[in-house]
């Protein structure tokens, strides 16, 4: 059951990420990347990440999504329907080297499948830690606890970040004003 | 469930090179980047079952730190189209030689 959903999440999430490339106009590049990121929300509850199954759900295909279908309206977009594809021999070029690269770095993380990292890193204790932890404080506080002990400073260094980047959006889309114009 | 889990995350962050590529429109390279954070997220989940919970802790920085990256580059996007009209990133050629 669970495999047959795996392959059923995977094979969405990889048709969605080709049609994010290959689709003719933004609004629709845009609705097959929602389909992506909703089956990677399911494949997260298969590896029994449910807090960011919700979390990836609720802000990459709704909160950021929508924010992409808004620039595309307000510089009305959606009707470009020209190709802009660009293939060139540099471009197949680069995409061979990442595949490689990206298929070097499977083979040395599977690689060996009984201890993933040849044994180097791998906690065999890890799954069922992390079970523990979410049985006895709920697939939130599972999270929320090492985040607001261990990992408090990058919290509150991450919420910093995301006021810099509010002020830095509306200080970079408002329109400028007379005396900067010329 | 590590070994598909990785495969999927490296042929995701594949397609999602080929789309910052060949595509012209400045949004739709922005699409495909958030589509390679993501690959690298499901990389994160997945191996979070086999070295601890601090994986999913990293997930969670890297949605936001996307979050506000996507804040300012549509801001970015949204300044340039005011300026030339186009988000076709073969006209924004004032920084090329």
């Amino acid at each position: 059951m669970t495999d047959a959903l795996f392959v059923l999440f995977a094979v969405v999430s990889v048709g969605g990420a080709v049609g994010v490339v290959t689709g003719r106009s933004p609004v629709a590049s845009l609705l097959f990347m929602v389909a992506t990121l909703a089956s990677l929300a399911g494949i997260y509850v298969l590896l029994e990440a449910h807090f960011l199954a919700a979390i990836q759900v609720l802000v990459y295909a709704g909160a950021i999504m929508v924010l992409f279908l808004f620039v595309i309206m307000l510089l009305n977009l959606g009707h470009d329907y020209r190709a802009d594809l660009r293939f060139g021999s540099w471009s197949l070029l680069s995409v061979v080297v990442v595949g490689l690269t990206a298929s070097v770095l499977v083979q040395g993380i599977t690689g060996s499948e009984a201890d993933a990292f040849g044994g180097h890193l791998a906690d065999p204790a890890a799954a069922a830690a992390i079970d523990l932890a979410v049985a006895e404080k709920g697939a939130v506080g599972a999270i929320a606890d090492p985040l607001f002990t261990d990992y408090v400073v990058a919290f509150e260094v991450i919420g910093l970040l995301l006021l810099v980047a509010i002020v830095a959006a509306v200080v970079l889309a408002k329109p400028r004003g007379r005396s900067e114009d010329a | 469930m590590l070994a598909p889990a990785i495969y999927l995350s490296a042929a995701l962050f594949a397609i999602g090179t080929l789309g910052v590529i060949v595509r012209r429109n400045a949004i739709i390279i922005f699409l495909c980047i958030e589509l390679q954070l993501n690959a690298v997220n499901l990389a994160f989940v997945a191996l979070s079952r086999h070295v601890g919970i601090e994986g999913q802790i990293y997930v969670f920085f890297v949605m936001t730190v996307a979050a506000a990256e996507a804040a300012v580059g549509l801001a970015i996007i949204i300044s340039i189209f005011r300026h030339y009209e186009t988000v076709n990133v073969d006209k924004f050629n004032v920084l090329k030689w």
